[in-house]
Formats: structure tokens, C-alpha cells, sequence
């Protein structure tokens, strides 16, 4: 049976492949090609097996054991973790802040980045100029991308005493007293249903800098007759940015969109140090990241957290493909 | 090494070994895969795992000099947790007298924050140090260490002639307690070497001040906060969003004194209903009527724990739950008025028939120190242990870092702070009338994040006594009910 269909399709796999050997024949290199490319692309793909795929498959073999983490040996126990990561509500608390992270951390981060970007570039208005930012944009700009310059640590150091009571040093808290607005004082992270807000908000500071820089780039490369253009037919500037400067940027902000997205599916190394191992208070403002180092850093229990870590590959994935689904469609209307 | 690698996985359980074999075959299909894959996460040697205990088990010659057979020539690989206590008692006070003893011992000194990163790939390994303090945020589970099998069994240890008088057993040289604090079914496996005071600290200076007298039962506390109160002072604080569970100490002890100690093991031991006690019960409605009456420090929901201690530290409220370690964490706020002084007081009694005296107090053998099952010189970590363990070892420990040992007797005629002092004036009275619980050791996850939100809960006043006992009960069955923990038991 495996005679016949091989002998079958000889003849085509022949000519094609005397068909790619005159093709290589002709190039200035033809021996010793693959040998050349190989030598170039082993390391690296070496590098990428050993660093990269080979931790995934471990860490899903992993999670369908009970390893400890500490141990050489351990039991395989199916889809035990799998059930318990169903069953356990914390991990659907975690999933449901990522969630909200994944929706709101872009769409708010990207629009204030655009807003200010546009201002900074096309925003002011002064009589013969047709084409400029608001006054002491040049001050702004570099005002902008400090939170960038920060390191996440300081970052959320500095917001637990922004948002701390008033008597431990409250920032926002002794604001708001000062300027008689002691109604709007809250325990800001003593109240479980504010956490994930918090986090955003936070999230959205720090990152905002890098959009209006990156979104500043993209404007400034609009050739200013457009704008000029556009101003003679004396359109408005929402109708300018509407019209004109959100079409042409459009590109950097779906790269912008899916770097943020993979922020907020992260938001690490922000809940850790803002609100502990244990997501603050009551666990409310825990993510999936927090989760997985908690359970293997802390409650030696590598197996569940690698389910976890599994959990959040697939969603990361299934992300990553729905984006691609509409970027492609949108190049084909586009063409 | 060949004759290691067959018939070594025992059935039921896969090994690393099996594991790269059975990845090996994928890896073929993924490029160049048996290269990359020999370094994994479930790695190191395991060559070594079963020989490696006979031949460092087999001890030398014992002698009086040498009970527990070392090698006096062999090497020690210590780690020390740099943390509240730093680690110049280890290498100013402990290795001397390790070292004047066993001059030919090469002691590797090792200081380390992060314990779990620093060690827990040597534990995959198997290959550990011989002497770890685990300790810190970053302990390694010790629940879970000693259900691998990864810790040495201290028996022998305590059961050697004591470092100052062969006569003594190192067991006898401790006080009530400790080697029962490390043990796992039956067995010691952890070392617990300071002694803690848990209680109620007050400011005694504030007290003093306005005349106020330490309380005895409940009533008097819920009436002496009132005229705190009024006094333009917060009566209370505890740690905040970072740890609830400190109020969960006073909670257990009251109950302890209103109904015996037997409480306290049924809630050890995860019986149902344990945390529903009518003690339990009362104990918790006490502790809520301090968010009942507004006693608890403005905004003390919302605070990081060194925050709300360090406003008490500066006089902002009277009384902190905390161990006795406090004195040393606010060093810094304390240090700053001279005339502050603080004590701790036994917690008041919830009803004039209680079981146990006023007196009665929780303390605990802490800190805990391990020997890795796999350690190289498991012996010499022991050794180790037993200098730290003699009078000139615990006194220098406890004038250098101000904390008391479980070494009986070490602490005495050393000048004490305040704080220490009455904590060891607490001790004295209490005599037997001491309390503690285990289940934090036993089940981490239990106490953190467990319990500690459900008792978050009832400080903010978000949950009724009645829902707190539930969460607490739910929190117990979730333990119960997880086979994949090791369970423990005790007994009074």
C-alpha cells in the first residue's frame, strides 16, 4: 500500500525539485547555501527552543502534576488542577480584573495618548500659523514621558501613598480636605470595589507618556498641506483630528493597542507592589499574574500555578489571533 | 552513573528523568530539541539522591566531645535570613563558639532576603545547603516541605547532651513548647529559636499620663476606650490592609481564656464547627465592638501596617495587637521620644467565669531553622544548631537583637528594653498558662489569605459575627477537604 502512492507522486516532486535546483544553480552562491543560511539560523533558533518553547512545554507538562517546586519527583495527576482552577473563585476574581484591564486599559490610555499628542502638534490656534501645538507644548511633551522613565516600582511605591488614609500620609486624601472636599476622602485601598480602578488608573498614568510620544512621531510625519487644506474649507479641529489626523496615525495606534493589550493582560509587577501578594484587600484586586507567583512562590504549589500560567497562554493567544482576524480585514477594505 | 538511571522511578510517580525521555521524543519534532531540553525547571542531578544520604549519614565516631558525630574536617554551608534580625549574630556571636569548638569546620556563610529564590532550585536539585533560617516573605512552605520529605529529623539533636552541661539534653535546656512548635506528626523538623510574647502593647506612657489603669475584663477595656476617645485619642489600631489577622491573636487568646485551651485544638485540628464555639463567638463580637464603638484609629482600613504601627509608636492610639518583636520593628518611631515606653498587658477576660486566669498569654517558639534532608553534612548543621543553642549563644542573641530565646535561663540578669522586659514579666506570671495555635504553620494558605480577610471583614465591619464564623468555617473545609495537603493533629 505505501508502494503506490509514493510511485505516484514521483514524477512531480522530480521536476520540482530539478526545477529548484536550476533555480539555485543560477544564484552566485550554490554550494554551501544551506549549510551558510543554517549556520546563521541555528544559534538563534536554538536559543529561542531552549528559552522559550522548551519553558512552555514543561510548564504545561507541569501543570497536569502536583510539583511542589521543591522536589525531583512528583505525581502526574490529570486535570486536577484544571478542576480546581474552575472551582476556585479567586482565579475568576483575577480573570475578571485582567478582563477589565484588557478593556479599558487601551481604549483609556490610547485616547488620552491621541488627545494630547494632537494638541502638542495641532492643537493651538494663533493667526498665521497654520499648523501647531498649544502654548508650551515643548515643556509638556517632556512633562509627559516622565511616569516612562520611572521604574514600576517607584511607580507604584508612590501611588500606595497617593491613594493611603490621610493620617499615613494620603496624598489624594489630604488634597481633597485641604481644598474643602472632605466628602470625596475614601479608604481608597481598604475598599475591596475600588482596587482594580485604582490599578487602571494607575496603569494608564504610567503608560500615557510613551503614547504621546509615540503618537507625536506618527503626527508630525503629516505632510502640513493637509492640514492646510483642511482649513480652508474651514473645518473645525475636532473635525481636523477626526478627519485627517486619526486616519493617517491609524496604523501606530493598532500597534499601540496591542502593546497596551499585553500590558493589561500583565499588570504584574503594579498589583504586587500596590496591593501585596494576595491582591489587597479581600483578594479583589488580584490578577492572573499575581496569582500564578503567589502559588508558586509562596504556596509551593508549582503544578496549579502552571495551570494558571496555561490559562493565561490560551487567552493570550486567542487575543492574539482575534486581533489578527480584524487587522487583516481591515488591510483588505483598505486595498 | 548508568546503573542509577533504571528502575528508579518508583511506580505511580514520574521523575524528571522519565519526564525528559518522554519530552525527548517531542523534542525531535520541535528541532533541536535534546540539547535545549536538558536544562529545565525540573532539573539538577538525581544521581545522588539515595547514596548521597548513606554516605553523609554514616557519622564518625561519637564521643562525649562529639555526640552527634561530625566530621570535624567536613565543610557547613549556612544561610541566614537577613531580615528583622540582620545576620551579625550569626557570624559575631554563633560561629565563635562554633568555631573555638570545631576549628577545622570551614563554616560557608551565606546571607540571603529572598530565601524561597535564593534556595528553592537547590531543593529541585537536591542539592540544599546544610543549615537554612527559613524565614521571611520569602519561606519556603514549611507544611509543604516536610510533606516532600525534604527536612532532616531533629530527634538526635535534641536528644544530645547540651552544648554547656553533657549531663542536660539539649531538650531539657528548652522552654515548654518549643520542640512541640516544629513538630509534624510526631516528628521535630523545624528549630524554633526566639521566644515570642504575643498580647495587647499599649503606650504606657499615654496611660500613666491621663491615669488610666490597664483593663482586666472587656467591660473595662470597652469603657476605658471610651474615655480614650474622648480624650481626643484613638484607642486602638491594628495592621491594616496588609494584616488583619494580628486582631485574630487577641480574638483566639480571649476565647482560649473564656472556654479552655480545647478551642484552640479543635480549630488545629479543622473540626467542623470549631470556629462557630460559643467563644469563638463571643470573642469575635468583642473584637467587632471595637469598629462598633469607632475605637479603631481614623483610616486604619486603609493602612500599610508599618504606617498604623508607626502612628502608635507616636502616640496617635494606646493599644496594638503585635508579638513581641514590635519594640525592634518601630525602633525608628520609638526612638524618637524618649519619654514613650510601652508594655505589653495579657488580654482582658471576656466573663468573670472564665476557665483561665487573666494572667494567661500566648507565646511561641519562632524563627524557625531547618536542616534540608539532602544536605551534604546534615550533621555538622546540627552541631551547628546545638552551639546556637547553649547559654553563651542564646544570651548573645537576645543582648544583640533584643529578643528572647527558647533557651531558658538566657535571658536572665541581661538588661532588657522596656518592652522586652515586661513581655518576660508576662511570661513569669503566666507560668503554665500558656496558649498557642498551630494552623498557620500547618496550612499557610489557612491563615493568609484565609482567615485574614474574613477577619478584614469584620474590623471594617463588612461582616457580621455570624458571616465571619461562616467564612472562617468555609475557609477550615476548603483545607479539610484538599488532599493534596498533609494533615496534622494535636492533642492538648
Amino acid at each position: 500500500m505505501t508502494l503506490t502512492e509514493p510511485a505516484g507522486a514521483a514524477p512531480a516532486e522530480e521536476t520540482r525539485r530539478q526545477r529548484t535546483q536550476r533555480t539555485r544553480s543560477r544564484s552566485p552562491m550554490k554550494r554551501g547555501m544551506y549549510p551558510f543560511i543554517l549556520t546563521f539560523l541555528l544559534p538563534p533558533v536554538g536559543i529561542y527552543a531552549l528559552y522559550m518553547l522548551s519553558p512552555y512545554i514543561q510548564a504545561i507538562y507541569i501543570s497536569f502534576t502536583d510539583w511542589s517546586g521543591l522536589t525531583t519527583d512528583f505525581n502526574v495527576i490529570g486535570f486536577d488542577n484544571y478542576v480546581e482552577l474552575w472551582n476556585d473563585d479567586q482565579i475568576w476574581t483575577a480573570l475578571r480584573n485582567n478582563l477589565i484591564l484588557l478593556v479599558f486599559a487601551p481604549v483609556l490610555t490610547l485616547l488620552l495618548g491621541l488627545f494630547f499628542a494632537s494638541m502638542l502638534n495641532v492643537g493651538g490656534k494663533r493667526r498665521g500659523v497654520a499648523v501647531q501645538g498649544v502654548r508650551g507644548s515643548s515643556i509638556y511633551r517632556i512633562v509627559y514621558f516622565f511616569p516612562q522613565v520611572l521604574s514600576v516600582v517607584i511607580v507604584g511605591i508612590v501611588f500606595k501613598y497617593v491613594f493611603a488614609p490621610e493620617s499615613a500620609g494620603g496624598i489624594l486624601n489630604s488634597l481633597f480636605s485641604f481644598i474643602g472636599l472632605d466628602g470625596l476622602t475614601q479608604l481608597w485601598l481598604g475598599e475591596p470595589s475600588y482596587l482594580i480602578w485604582i490599578v487602571l488608573l494607575v496603569m494608564t498614568w504610567s503608560f500615557v507618556g510613551f503614547y504621546v510620544v509615540l503618537f507625536s512621531a506618527a503626527m508630525q510625519s503629516i505632510p502640513k498641506e493637509i492640514y492646510e487644506a483642511a482649513l480652508l474649507d474651514g473645518s473645525t479641529r475636532f473635525t481636523t483630528f477626526r478627519r485627517v489626523t486619526l486616519p493617517l496615525v491609524w496604523d501606530t495606534v493598532q500597534v499601540g493597542w496591542v502593546y497596551m493589550a499585553i500590558q493589561a493582560m500583565d499588570g504584574f509587577a503594579f498589583v504586587h507592589i500596590m496591593l501585596g501578594v494576595h491582591g489587597g484587600v479581600d483578594g479583589a484586586g488580584d490578577v492572573l499574574g499575581v496569582a500564578i507567583y503567589r502559588e508558586a512562590f509562596s504556596n509551593n504549589d508549582f503544578g496549579y500555578a502552571s495551570s494558571i500560567g496555561v490559562l493565561m497562554l490560551v487567552l493570550t493567544m486567542t487575543i492574539a489571533v482575534l486581533f489578527m482576524r480584524i487587522m487583516r480585514r481591515e488591510r483588505v477594505e483598505l486595498a | 552513573m548508568a546503573s542509577s538511571i533504571t528502575g528508579r522511578t518508583p511506580s505511580g510517580t514520574s521523575s524528571r528523568r522519565k519526564f525528559l525521555q518522554q519530552i525527548a521524543a517531542g523534542g525531535i519534532a520541535i528541532g533541536s530539541g535534546s540539547v535545549a531540553l536538558s536544562s529545565c525547571a525540573i532539573g539538577g542531578s538525581d544521581d545522588d539522591d539515595d547514596d548521597s544520604g548513606d554516605t553523609a549519614e554514616a557519622p564518625e565516631e561519637r564521643s562525649e566531645e562529639n555526640p552527634l558525630g561530625i566530621d570535624p574536617e567536613e565543610p557547613v554551608e549556612i544561610h541566614i535570613f537577613d531580615g528583622g534580625f540582620g545576620d551579625a549574630y550569626a557570624t559575631d556571636i554563633h560561629q565563635p563558639i562554633f568555631s573555638e569548638r570545631w576549628p577545622d569546620v570551614e563554616i560557608d556563610h551565606n546571607a540571603a532576603v529572598d530565601i524561597a529564590g535564593e534556595l528553592q532550585t537547590r531543593f529541585a536539585a537536591e542539592d540544599p545547603p546544610d543549615f537554612i533560617n527559613n524565614s521571611g516573605d520569602g519561606q519556603m512552605d514549611p507544611g509543604q516541605l516536610v510533606a516532600d520529605g525534604l527536612l532532616h529529623d531533629l530527634t538526635e539533636l535534641f536528644d544530645a547532651p547540651s552544648w554547656d552541661d553533657p549531663e542536660v539534653p539539649v531538650r531539657d535546656t528548652l522552654r515548654a513548647g518549643t520542640i512541640e512548635s516544629g513538630t509534624f506528626d510526631g516528628k521535630p523538623y523545624i528549630l524554633n529559636y526566639t521566644f515570642t510574647v504575643f498580647g495587647i502593647w499599649y503606650n504606657k506612657t499615654l496611660m500613666d499620663e491621663n491615669g488610666w489603669s490597664v483593663p482586666t475584663t472587656w467591660d473595662e477595656m470597652l469603657d476605658l476606650c471610651a474615655e480614650i476617645a474622648d480624650a481626643g485619642i484613638a484607642p486602638w489600631v491594628y495592621q491594616g490592609v496588609t494584616a488583619p489577622r494580628y486582631m485574630n491573636w487577641p480574638l483566639l487568646t480571649m476565647a482560649a481564656k473564656l472556654a479552655g485551651p480545647e478551642v484552640l485544638v479543635a480549630i488545629d485540628n479543622l473540626e467542623e464547627g470549631a470556629w462557630g464555639h460559643e467563644a469563638v463567638r463571643e470573642a469575635a463580637s468583642a473584637i467587632r465592638s471595637l469598629h462598633e464603638g469607632g475605637y479603631f484609629l481614623d483610616g486604619v482600613e486603609g493602612m500599610e501596617y508599618r504606617d498604623a504601627q508607626g502612628l502608635w509608636a507616636r502616640g496617635e492610639a494606646v493599644f496594638c495587637p503585635s508579638g513581641s518583636w514590635i519594640e525592634n520593628e518601630e525602633a525608628d518611631a520609638i526612638a524618637e521620644d524618649p519619654s514613650f515606653e510601652l508594655a505589653v498587658m495579657p488580654e482582658p477576660l471576656l466573663s468573670e467565669d472564665s476557665v483561665m486566669p487573666l494572667e494567661t498569654i500566648r507565646a511561641t517558639a519562632g524563627e524557625p531553622y531547618i536542616i534540608p534532608a539532602d544536605a551534604n553534612n546534615p550533621r555538622t548543621g546540627m552541631e551547628y544548631m546545638r552551639a546556637m543553642l547553649s547559654q553563651e549563644g542564646a544570651r548573645g542573641f537576645t543582648e544583640m537583637v533584643t529578643s528572647l530565646t527558647s533557651v531558658i535561663g538566657a535571658a536572665d540578669g541581661v538588661e532588657l528594653a522596656p518592652g522586652l522586659s515586661s513581655a518576660q514579666e508576662a511570661l513569669n506570671a503566666a507560668g503554665d498558662n500558656i496558649v498557642n495555635w498551630f494552623y498557620p504553620t500547618w496550612y499557610k494558605e489557612m491563615e493568609n489569605p484565609g482567615i485574614d480577610q474574613a477577619t478584614g471583614k469584620l474590623l471594617r465591619g463588612d461582616a457580621t459575627v455570624d458571616e465571619w464564623v461562616d467564612e472562617c468555617e468555609a475557609v477550615a473545609a476548603e483545607i479539610r477537604e484538599d488532599d493534596s495537603l498533609l494533615k496534622q493533629n494535636r492533642e492538648l
